[in-house]
């Protein structure tokens, strides 16, 4: 066995959590933490980041980096009341760099947040009873649910399996009360955790639950799934899905994006007591020495699924039973009002990249909160970066038309499919990981693939491109028809072959192209797949059907 | 007693030191109770001027090789760290000490001047011995930045203006002195126009004078370089640009660039001979420079004792002199503390007063350890400010009367444990 990796010392060390972190946000001569507490920050649900831009200029000015603070909301099912939205709102005007960003984990991220602010930042959240526990690091993160979840009784509650499960596998300390919010002070050793541990889990852990026909969730992506099973419009129960994940290593075979694997039915009531079998498991089994090895997907991998389900039917105490048929149709979102069953409305508005700021023409952050101003329903943040401003009463409708149109707020509906459904991590310049742009850079580059589309005579065609400034994953690139993930500054491997309903990974097609390559290759593709495509055929479907993206895995049924 | 001085420093001098000696002399016999040594006073010296003929007869050149800022692209201040590469021997410089750089006027300011005056620059002009045109003089030979009070009075004389003779009266000096501060040469000769002949003109400024920084750095670190804490003079004066021809002209060099300069002796302030003492180092702004040289002297000296930097700003994240080289030390453990008051990051204002006294207990404590104290910085507020803290301090913490504590300090001065860079 090969030493822990220092992350598992920093954990254990901590005292639930603790470390020295009260003392690093007060230390007046840094705006960091030290290194220490910066590890264990992600637990409070926040990274120390700092502003790529101005990087080298600093250090030539011997100054540190300009230390920002990324703050991420724990918001199970993404849902939000409207006076929640309106803290939020606040927040991001008074303490972050006045915009928010909605994440494929279906919450907000406040970004630019300077330490001096960090606590005011977690009061005013709590004030609007919201936490940011547990969003990141080696944790369950944001527990993510289909956001349609308002079509059918069983879609509500299924919103409310998602609260109860993040509650239920919540961190015991309260070290962050303790910490941000001034709360007493623990004398001795730290509260017990029963499910963590002192060490946690060797990794992020995510957790979603799907509503068929929709997979806007990607549920296959997830380390822990729930594909919720409705029989006569009654929710029967779930299929579990386990050892999904999709961040890899460039260049290092040892590391790969899997599609979970189906393991089983389970009833409703079994939910929480599979969960935590399947979290205490990867807990202890999974790998605690290398950090690019440690996600459930490799656990199972290496010891194989019939262990993995037979180690969890022991802990849960229950035998999972075969999977119940499923369909999914869709990882999108679907746009503009949809009815709900019980007669109000929802109306899903289209951010790109998930970025809502106040822009020279499109004041979207004003828009949107005018809106949550007269709004009485709630919010949902989708895993595709978009909000829905859901449970609008019919009579209520034609007030937030008149706000999403003078806020241009349907502005980026009107584009084509292609922009519709693209998803783009935030990289640079606060993203550590990053190794090219990607929100920044994305808009620039679908106006180059549509006028290819345009010339080819596939404008409007339904296509779906992802893409990050690094191969973890964030915007789940991995499952697009076209992924582009970031190698290093204007350099992308283009992969190729997603499906469209998160249930196909796409495969490496060429490594660290700069645009033109990039757009020369995929103009050959799309020339091909404009002449031989067969009706309704998806750019993905066809790149395998024709063999264009090699033999190395056959399209799934 | 304090009396302002600019380039006319030496006449001003004279006759400050000898009223100076006498009050000192007067008040001392009266003050000091029987049986008991005079207490000393406390005076603020301006940082004495180098000889005007050794400075300017005796410079040498040394090569510009960097003026990086050091100040965050959104600071309010440009603040360079100009590195100088020093010719093999001729200069040699200690922490504390101050380097003058010789300086010409900015072409712009020199033209202005020209152009107001309707002065022909190709015009020779012998002054003290000396001919070289107008534009010789005003670019390397003459002060057109600062006002020195014989211009003004000249100038009340040829332009007739009730207003300004009436400004230079005894008890309207604070005023003038607001005036010296904002204007420079040529916004005074707009303001009171008269006329001007070159040599006139050439014989009613004063020469230019050597501006002087403190060094820092240490050659022990520094090597064959001397580093240069540089704020950079650049406002605007009714819509105009107005700069300090010293820091601009150093900010401005293009690397590799030549330029004179010498070498300011300041025995006075010096890091202690015996390495075991600790070092208090009271440095807000650039005054922080000579702090710099003095860590670097002692880290190289190996020097066992602890130090303690106050470092005062206006934003952590903008103007942080310093600050990767700073927590490097404390990291280290070269710095035993840091402490440090950016006035505009909270809604009330901070300062390195405010932070002396926060932490009195230990500074009073250090004091009684023997450490040496330094002040280094601004003498208008900084330095009385920070004197008044001390004082605070050393009676809340050493449990004296404020006479007594405001003794205690003087007897620190006297004992060199107390020094002071201040301009």
């Amino acid at each position: 066995m090969s030493e822990p990796s220092p992350v598992e010392r920093i954990k254990r060390e901590s005292r639930g959590l603790r470390g020295t972190l009260a003392a690093s946000v007060a230390d007046p001569t840094t705006g960091a933490l030290a290194e220490d507490d910066a590890q264990l920050l992600r637990l409070h649900g926040s990274y120390q980041q700092d502003d790529r831009d101005v990087r080298e200029e600093r250090r030539l000015q011997k100054l540190e980096p300009l230390w920002r603070y990324m703050v991420r909301l724990r918001l199970p099912g993404g849902v939000c009341s409207a006076e929640q939205w309106l803290a939020i709102d606040a927040i991001a005007r008074r303490f972050a760099n006045g915009s928010l960003r909605l994440t494929t984990r279906q919450t907000f991220q406040f970004h630019g947040i300077g330490k001096g602010d960090l606590k005011s930042t977690m009061a005013a959240l709590n004030a609007a009873l919201i936490d940011t526990i547990a969003t990141c690091g080696d944790v369950n993160r944001n527990v993510i649910a289909s956001s349609n979840a308002v079509e059918s009784p069983a879609h509500a509650e299924v919103a409310e399996w998602a609260r109860r499960l993040s509650a239920h596998l919540l961190p015991k300390t309260r070290a962050y009360h303790e910490i941000w919010l001034d709360g007493e002070k623990l004398e001795g050793p730290a509260e017990a955790e029963p499910l963590y541990g002192t060490t946690f889990l060797p990794r992020k852990f995510k957790t979603a639950i799907a509503v068929p026909p929709t997979n806007d969730v990607d549920v296959f992506a997830h380390d822990l799934g729930f594909i919720a099973i409705v029989e006569d419009g009654r929710l029967t129960g779930f299929n579990l899905t386990v050892g999904g994940g999709l961040g890899a290593t460039h260049g290092d075979p040892k590391t790969f994006p899997r599609l979970a694997d189906l393991a089983g039915f389970l009833p409703p009531e079994a939910l929480l007591a599979v969960a935590e079998a399947v979290l205490t498991t990867q807990r202890d089994f999974g790998d605690r020495s290398n950090r690019k090895h440690a996600r459930l997907k490799y656990t199972i991998a290496d010891r194989g699924l019939p262990w993995f389900i037979a180690e969890v039917e022991k802990r849960a105490g229950l035998k999972l039973g075969p999977p119940r048929p499923f369909a999914f149709a869709s990882n999108n979102d679907r746009f503009g009002w949809q009815a709900g069953f019980d007669g109000r409305w929802h109306r899903t508005l289209r951010i790109p990249a998930g970025r809502i700021a106040d822009r020279f023409d499109q004041p979207w952050l004003s828009g949107l909160a005018a809106i949550a101003r007269i709004h009485r329903g709630e919010f949902r943040v989708t895993a595709n970066q978009n909000v829905t401003i859901a449970g609008v009463e019919e009579g209520a409708r034609a007030a937030i038309d008149e706000l999403i149109s003078s806020h241009r707020l349907d502005a980026a509906e009107r584009g084509g499919p292609l922009r519709r459904d693209a998803l783009a991590c935030v990289a640079l310049p606060t993203c550590p990981l990053a190794m090219a742009e990607a929100e920044r850079y994305l808009p620039q580059l679908l106006g180059r693939v549509e006028t290819l589309l345009e010339r080819h005579g596939l404008a409007g065609i339904p296509l779906s491109l992802r893409m990050t400034g690094c191969p973890n994953g964030c915007a789940r690139p991995y499952l697009a028809e076209i992924g582009l993930i970031g190698k290093a500054p204007g350099r992308y491997n283009l992969h190729l072959g997603g499906d469209a309903r998160g249930e196909r990974l796409n495969v490496l097609y060429r490594e660290n192209l700069d645009e033109g390559p990039l757009l020369e290759a995929l103009d050959t593709l799309l020339g091909a797949y404009a002449a031989e495509r067969g009706p309704q055929e998806r750019f993905g479907d066809f790149l395998w059907r024709t063999q264009r993206i090699g033999e190395r895995r056959a399209p799934a049924a | 007693m304090r009396v302002d001085a600019d380039v006319d420093v030496e006449a001003k001098a004279g006759t400050w030191i000898e009223q100076s000696v006498a009050g000192a002399r007067a008040e001392l016999a009266s003050a000091a109770p029987a049986g008991e040594p005079p207490r000393l006073a406390v005076v603020t010296p301006l940082r004495p001027v180098a000889p005007a003929l050794a400075s300017r007869d005796a410079p040498v050149e040394v090569e510009l090789v960097g003026n990086q800022r050091i100040t965050a692209r959104n600071a309010e201040r440009d603040v360079r760290h100009v590195t100088l590469a020093l010719p093999e021997r001729q200069f040699e410089y200690e922490p504390g000490d101050a380097i003058g750089v010789v300086l010409e006027n900015p072409t712009a300011s020199v033209d202005r001047l020209l152009e107001l005056t309707r002065l022909d620059p190709s015009e020779p002009v012998t002054a003290g011995g000396a001919t070289h045109t107008l534009r010789e003089w005003l670019t390397g030979r003459r002060e057109i930045a600062r006002i020195s009070r014989p211009l003004l009075e000249r100038l009340a004389t040829r332009s007739g203006s009730a207003e300004l003779k009436a400004q230079l009266a005894p008890e309207r000096s604070a005023e003038l002195r607001g005036l010296i501060k904002t204007l420079q040469v040529a916004d005074l000769l707009k303001r009171y126009p008269a006329g001007w002949e070159a040599a006139a003109l050439v014989e009613a400024l004063h020469p230019l004078a050597a501006r002087l920084y403190s060094v820092a750095s240490s050659r022990r670190e520094a090597g064959d370089e001397a580093h240069l804490t540089v704020a950079v003079v650049d406002y605007r004066h009714e819509g105009e640009r107005r700069v300090g021809p010293a820091s601009w002209q150093l900010a401005t060099t293009q690397p590799g660039t030549r330029l004179k300069a010498f070498v300011e002796p300041n025995p006075r302030f010096r890091v202690p001979g015996d390495g075991t003492r600790d070092l208090i180092m009271i440095g807000p702004g650039t005054g922080v420079a000579p702090f710099r040289g003095f860590l670097q002297q002692r880290i190289a000296d190996g020097a066992r004792c602890r130090h303690w930097l106050v470092f005062g700003g206006r934003h952590r994240e903008r103007d942080f002199l310093y600050q990767l080289e700073w927590q490097e030390a404390l990291k280290r453990r070269k710095l035993a503390r840091l402490e440090v008051a950016f006035s505009r990051d909270q809604a009330h204002k901070v300062y390195v007063q405010d932070r002396l006294r926060e932490h009195g207990r230990e500074l009073y404590s250090w004091l009684e350890d023997g450490a040496h104290l330094y002040v280094c910085g601004d003498a208008e507020r900084m330095a009385p400010d920070v004197h008044a803290a001390l004082i605070d301090v050393v009676a809340t913490h050493g449990k004296r009367s404020p006479e007594d504590a405001t003794a205690y300090l003087g007897e620190l001065a006297q004992a060199k444990r107390y020094a002071r860079d201040v301009y």
